[in-house]
């Protein structure tokens, strides 16, 4: 039994004199347990809906939500707002991708920090400031005292990231899910912060759900990965199994397309041409059939299923799947 | 001779206080003395993070932000030195490709008045129609439809915006285009299309291109030289190959360790060097060599005193750090902490103290075995282990234990991690 489990979620905003837009269109996937799970595509590709979905922060209205999401059994989607509030922060965690935005610019750090031990542990007056403190320094800020007086502006960006994810972790959450969390940073930053999300995941055994548009970072993090285009899963499988054998042409064709910096010098890259707005919808077909080098007239007859023509547990969503006789891009 | 010869050039923003007169309390040093040289033909990748002064550079040698001191020889002249008028007519020549494809566009222009605007100011084409075939021409080869020219920037996608911007700098037919960060804002698969665009260009009109960005892997991709900049200065220029091969100063070091490479197989393997803290503010840098205060190798002479020049180790390989040599020798060691150690509890709580500097130890220590089977850091996990009472003293350990299964790379990558 998995910690979440979501099923067949999809997000459609609606709004009058427009038509409808589906933001997820039928996204499946599993977290354990202590399980690093990735979320990876191009933007548009529903992965931050997917995550705001599952924390119940989309607007109520406009807004039509499908599909099951279980959190240890319960259903995050049909829950009521009083007991998704205290599921917040203490069960769930989410850290967001612009630090500055995400906290309160009047408020000091050390009230934002204190407010969620106050909520969901009873700590108080001292004691709470204590705990703060000490969830500052195990994220690594400088002088956590004085910090915990400061502003949000007075801290710089990795800094406001750390105090967010201080925040996160502040109730020990079963499940922290990170939407792009190192995108606004530097890449030494970068690092930095991946490594503590690696140590806490270590340590607390808690499971995180990885949002992030960055292939490298995922390599480098994730157990599972979930690749998705246009709002669906096209391609699950691990890590190794994923980036050693790409299968579905999307993600065969996003692997060949990134320069990377162990390369050898003076290839040109293998772009997928055109762009996301070149998608068609699924029930018509596959939504990445117009981009595909592989394409035939079976990609444009109804949804592809997903299928596991490589390894079991590597399912591929894919009439036309990228098989070992093509070179895997080096 | 090089097309383009920048010559110790140094851009200060005045910090201004004061209701009515405007006192200058201090300067950011955006750029403080950078001297680099572009051959005709080439591209010259320039790396560093945000707040390096890397943009401002760019934009400094167009002259859109005034130069404080030093020169930029294009071509023979200083441009540096040039009266207002002059320096526009030398703009035709040196174009830039901005950052913000939407926000480089005027939303109410259409392409043809984008494109045809610059070729008007500067006198090319008798007339409109004139102009408009030219434009045709270039948009078919930036890979646009030739429909474009009545559409307005807001009908096109983020990789098509970029492209007008790549446009509007070729219908001046410039020697010299200077891009800023011309693709990170585009998606992956983007990005790729926009690259090679840039790299085909280059080749059929012999472009000499200045390309700044964060994103080491892109610059490596498309650049002959690459030059690192931090804090205002370049620490490390060397050709592109070289570079990635060996880096030689500790931030480049540290830099590269830190680009996520999409292979799992290389990302459990690599070691990665973590820096401390942030970048300081470039209105009050360190005294001496700028990066001193973050550098695992800083040493106690020379660094917080004295600012190394950039000095020429060899094969164009140029580096500004006191102790290339001994670094690269292994006689200056680590001597601040790489690890997790970098990122978590530089400064404890008293309650928690025992407890992390128990898991500082343990980390490496438990990693050691498994990075390298030989008999070095068995020895130094048990010196760690032995010391461990002591907080202060068992980081120290814990960094040489890391150092010592830094220093054999080799068998480390014989031996499978898991």
């Amino acid at each position: 039994m998995s910690l979440l489990s979501v099923e067949e979620l999809s997000v459609t905003f609606t709004a009058r004199g427009r038509k409808d837009a589906t933001a997820v269109d039928g996204v499946s996937f599993a977290v354990d347990q202590g399980q690093v799970v990735g979320l990876v595509g191009e933007s548009g590709c529903g992965k931050s809906v997917t995550s705001l979905a599952l924390m119940g922060l989309l607007p109520r209205k406009g807004v039509r939500i499908g599909g099951r999401a279980e959190f240890d059994g319960q259903d995050l989607l049909t829950m009521n707002e009083r007991k998704l509030r205290d599921m917040r922060g203490s069960q769930l965690a989410m850290i967001f991708q612009d630090p500055l935005s995400s906290l309160n610019p009047v408020v000091p750090i050390g009230i934002q920090v204190t407010e969620i031990l106050q909520r969901h542990r009873g700590l108080k007056g001292e004691k709470a400031r204590k705990e703060a403190a000490s969830l500052l320094d195990r994220v690594g800020i400088p002088d956590p005292t004085r910090r915990l007086k400061e502003y949000p502006h007075q801290l710089s960006g990795g800094m406001r990231q750390r105090a967010l994810i201080a925040m996160a972790v502040a109730c020990a959450p079963r499940l922290l899910i990170a939407d792009e969390p190192t995108t606004a940073l530097d890449v030494t930053i970068q690092a930095q912060i991946l490594e503590l999300l690696k140590e806490l995941v270590d340590q607390e055994g808690t499971a995180l759900l990885m949002i992030t548009h960055d292939l490298g970072v995922v390599a480098g993090l994730c157990d599972e990965v979930n690749v998705l285009y246009a709002g669906r899963a096209v391609e699950s499988a691990g890590r190794r199994e994923l980036f050693a054998h790409p299968t579905h042409p999307y993600a065969h064709g996003l692997l060949g397309s990134i320069p990377r910096l162990d390369a050898p010098r003076g290839e040109p890259l293998n772009p997928i041409r055109g762009s996301i707005n070149d998608k068609i919808a699924w029930a018509d077909g596959c939504a990445f059939a117009p981009r595909c080098d592989h394409y035939t007239m079976e990609c444009l007859t109804g949804t592809p299923e997903l299928t596991e023509p490589r390894a079991a547990g590597h399912q591929v969503r894919c009439v036309n799947p990228v098989l070992p006789t093509a070179e895997v891009p080096a | 001779m090089s097309l383009l010869e920048l010559d110790d050039v140094k851009v200060h923003f005045p910090v201004k206080k004061g209701l009515f007169f405007d006192r200058t309390v201090g300067h950011v040093y955006a750029v403080d003395g950078v001297s680099l040289s572009i051959e005709a033909g080439q591209t010259y990748g320039l790396v560093g993070e945000s707040g390096c002064g890397k943009t401002t550079l760019g934009r400094a040698v167009l002259r859109l932000n005034d130069i404080t001191d030093g020169g930029v020889v294009f071509d023979g002249t200083d441009l540096a030195k040039l009266p207002g008028e002059e320096m526009r007519a030398f703009r035709r020549r040196l174009q830039m490709v901005f950052q913000d494809p939407l926000g480089s566009l005027n939303p109410r222009q259409n392409i043809e008045s984008i494109l045809s605007e610059g070729m008007a100011a500067h006198g090319i084409g008798k007339d409109q129609a004139e102009r408009r075939e030219k434009i045709k021409d270039i948009l078919a080869k930036v890979g646009l439809p030739s429909n474009a020219l009545s559409r307005y920037p807001h009908e096109f996608s983020g990789g098509q915006r970029q492209r007008i911007g790549i446009a509007r700098a070729l219908v001046l037919e410039p020697d010299v285009i200077i891009c800023d960060e011309p693709v990170s804002a585009l998606d992956v698969s983007v990005q790729a299309q926009v690259i090679n665009l840039l790299e085909e260009l280059q080749e059929s009109l012999g472009l000499t291109y200045l390309v700044i960005a964060h994103d080491l892997a892109v610059v490596r991709h498309i650049s002959d030289v690459i030059g690192v900049m931090y804090l205002g200065g370049l620490v490390e220029e060397a050709p592109s190959d070289a570079l990635y091969a060996g880096p030689r100063h500790p931030y480049t070091k540290a830099l590269m360790s830190a680009v996520p490479v999409p292979d799992p197989e290389i990302e459990d393997r690599r070691e990665r060097i973590l820096l401390h803290g942030d970048l300081p503010s470039p209105a009050n840098p360190p005294a001496g060599c700028r990066f001193h205060t973050r550098c695992p190798w800083v040493q106690e002479t020379k660094c917080a005193t004295e600012r190394p020049p950039l000095l020429d180790t060899g094969d164009g390989h140029k580096v500004a750090c006191h102790f290339t040599a001994e670094i690269e020798a292994g006689t200056v060691k680590r001597t601040l902490a790489t690890g997790i150690e970098a990122v978590v509890g530089t400064e404890t709580v008293a309650a928690e103290a025992e407890e992390v500097s128990e898991a500082e130890t343990e980390a490496p220590a438990a990693d050691a075995p498994k990075k390298e089977p030989a008999t070095v850091p068995a020895q130094a996990d048990a010196n760690a282990r032995a010391k461990a009472t002591d907080a202060g003293e068992a980081r120290t350990k814990a960094a040489d234990a890391t150092e010592e299964a830094a220093d054999a790379p080799e068998k480390a990558e014989d031996s499978p991690k898991t």
